[in-house]
């Protein structure tokens, strides 16, 4: 079968396609990350890793919209400490293995970082929507994404990327702050502050309240900051928000995505790596493109 | 899906610990198939479906009590019916097969029809509506049940009209004198074509390490129990060694072919994702 190649280099990494398991999805133990990189996933992200074990909010923790995913898991981990063996068995799957790190500070990243060795790369999570202390209270402060991102890079001779959330005015000066700091690349996007509410009882439902949300409902939400981003910085960005087949990954890489991540879109069928793989590579077969071809290929349409 | 407003009906004391809760809802579920129960205000658990609007809760925790303290006409948020459920074999026999052209009969050996259904404690919830379903299409069911006591045998009146029945007690105070798996010994096991099994995990391996002994672990179906956060197949939080799967939504019903390479009876997780050694 000839099938157009899709391996790419990003941030120094070898990945044999653009399709990348996102953090918080199966990605809570070794075989899990594992089972995922089998599916045909180009590289995987771990659960977001702390310092401390982490039980997480109350469920309910997840819920299926009509739009989309509504979550507040809560950072849910074991720690590093008991999680070094989880990334090693992860690496067994043959493809790049990304640990995704969260602290409340510098130091907190760098502890992290130090005990995880062997990842692939580091995400630096400063954008989760809903665990106090984490998360979005770091990502919004572009001072403190920047001394995050620096330390990190001090820390590891690996590729560091950051992971922003899109609660935020302007996501561009965050972005700015992650590349000041020396990031390697920047994730976009965290989830969406979002919640539900039983209309049966007035309770919300998450055990967390409020959540963030992802599916179809935020993929223009990313597709934009993407496009944002891509046009501010110099670094690759890394599209996620609601893809779910080849068309939306296409979309995302026009925005100026160098490669994509798929989170949710595992509800409907783990085997939808290999699912965007295929469509992907006879998209770009029937239009004569590569990869780069596409990558922020919406910018010089606009430019021309 | 967001939940479902499901208003309790009628509470039944199964045991002195295990009540059933009847609600004014009814969900076209498979037997084995869960639901996601919300305590509104406090947690939200996975629970088997006894009878498509019941569910059957033994206090364990928080949740499981809050439970327990509900009376008629409160209400609880469901969602569901989540996961695989058992898969009933031996069904839809005299049925061709579309391309031999054989007359029906030939199915009427026995082929896929006897089968061993075996209950420890609360596991027997998703197992009645198997035995129940299984008696319907006249299927050859043999039903093991136990408990630490004869009080705590649940479904006893009702697993006993679904087929040949015995009753294993840890005390004695009932039916064979301990364990479930000493019960097991009065059967030719390889007279049976499937089993149907679910428990205290420990209980679950020990059937299943008899069965392998026999040779018969791939004919074992097995409804395992894990921490539960999505309950849709999402986080990741459910997944088992070493194959990755999802409990929540791959399983929660495996077959002991799988399960006999897998973590059962060694260990689970908890809600961080450490391991927990049994």
């Amino acid at each position: 079968m000839s099938s157009t190649d899709l391996s790419i280099e990003l941030t120094g990494l070898g990945l044999e396609n653009p399709i990348i398991l996102a953090a918080g999805v199966l990605g809570t133990t070794g075989t899990s990350l594992k089972r995922m990189a089998g599916e045909g996933a180009g590289a995987v992200v771990t659960k977001s890793i702390g310092s401390e074990p982490k039980e997480g909010h109350p469920n309910p923790t997840m819920l299926k919209l009509d739009c989309g995913f509504l979550n507040a898991m809560g950072l849910p981990n074991p720690s590093y400490k008991d999680f070094r063996k989880e990334l090693s068995i992860a690496s067994e799957g043959g493809v790049p293995v990304i640990a995704s790190v969260f602290g409340a500070h510098p130091d907190e990243f760098q502890e992290i970082i130090l005990g995880l060795e062997g990842a692939s790369a580091y995400e630096l999570n400063v954008s989760c929507p809903h665990a106090s202390g984490y998360g979005t209270v770091v990502g919004t402060d572009p001072v403190l994404v920047e001394e995050i991102t620096r330390a990190a890079k001090r820390t590891t001779d690996v590729p560091v990327w950051v992971k922003l959330t899109p609660n935020v005015t302007d996501i561009v000066e965050i972005g700015e702050a992650a590349s000041r700091g020396g990031a390697d690349a920047v994730v976009a996007i965290n989830t969406v502050r979002s919640m539900a509410i039983d209309i049966h009882s007035g309770y919300p439902i998450l055990g967390n309240l409020y959540g963030g949300l992802s599916g179809p409902a935020v993929r223009p939400v990313a597709v934009k900051c993407v496009y944002d981003l891509y046009k501010a910085l110099d670094i690759p960005v890394i599209g996620v928000g609601g893809i779910g087949s080849w068309q939306d990954a296409v979309e995302m890489m026009m925005a100026g995505a160098s490669a994509v991540q798929v989170g949710s879109a595992v509800y409907d069928n783990v085997n939808i790596f290999s699912e965007i793989t295929s469509g992907l590579s006879a998209y770009l077969k029937a239009n004569d493109h590569c990869l780069d071809d596409i990558t922020g290929l919406a910018h010089r349409k606009v430019e021309q | 899906m967001r939940p479902v407003n499901a208003e309790i009906t009628e509470i039944i004391r199964e045991t002195p610990t295990i009540i059933t809760l009847r609600t004014d809802i009814e969900l076209d579920a498979a037997p084995g198939q869960f639901v996601m129960v919300w305590v509104r205000g406090l947690d939200e658990i996975p629970m088997a479906l006894s009878h498509p609007g019941s569910i059957t809760v033994q206090r364990v925790g928080e949740a499981t009590e809050a439970l327990s303290r509900l009376e008629v006409g409160d209400s609880i948020g469901i969602r569901g019916p989540f996961g695989n459920g058992f898969e009933v074999k031996g069904e839809g026999r005299g049925d061709g097969d579309g391309g031999g052209g054989g007359n029906g009969e030939e199915y009427g050996d026995e082929k896929g029809n006897k089968i061993m259904v075996i209950a420890g404690g609360v596991g027997g919830a998703p197992l009645l509506p198997l035995a129940q379903q299984a008696q319907s299409l006249g299927l050859d069911v043999t039903i093991l049940i136990g408990a630490r006591t004869a009080d705590e045998l649940l479904f006893e009146e009702y697993f006993s009209k679904c087929g040949a029945f015995s009753v294993a007690t840890d005390d004695g105070s009932k039916g064979h004198h301990g364990f479930i798996t000493g019960a097991m010994d009065q059967f030719n096991l390889a007279g049976f074509d499937q089993f149907y099994i679910c428990g205290p995990e420990l209980m679950m391996k020990s059937v299943l390490d008899i069965l392998q002994a026999a040779g018969l672990e791939a004919m074992a179906q097995l409804s395992l129990h894990r921490y539960f956060k999505c309950g849709i197949g999402v986080c990741g939080a459910c997944t088992i060694d070493p194959s990755g799967l999802r409990v929540c939504r791959d399983g929660p019903v495996f077959s002991g072919d799988l399960l006999i390479k897998s973590e059962l009876g060694k260990y689970h997780r908890d809600a961080t994702g450490k391991k927990i050694m049994f």
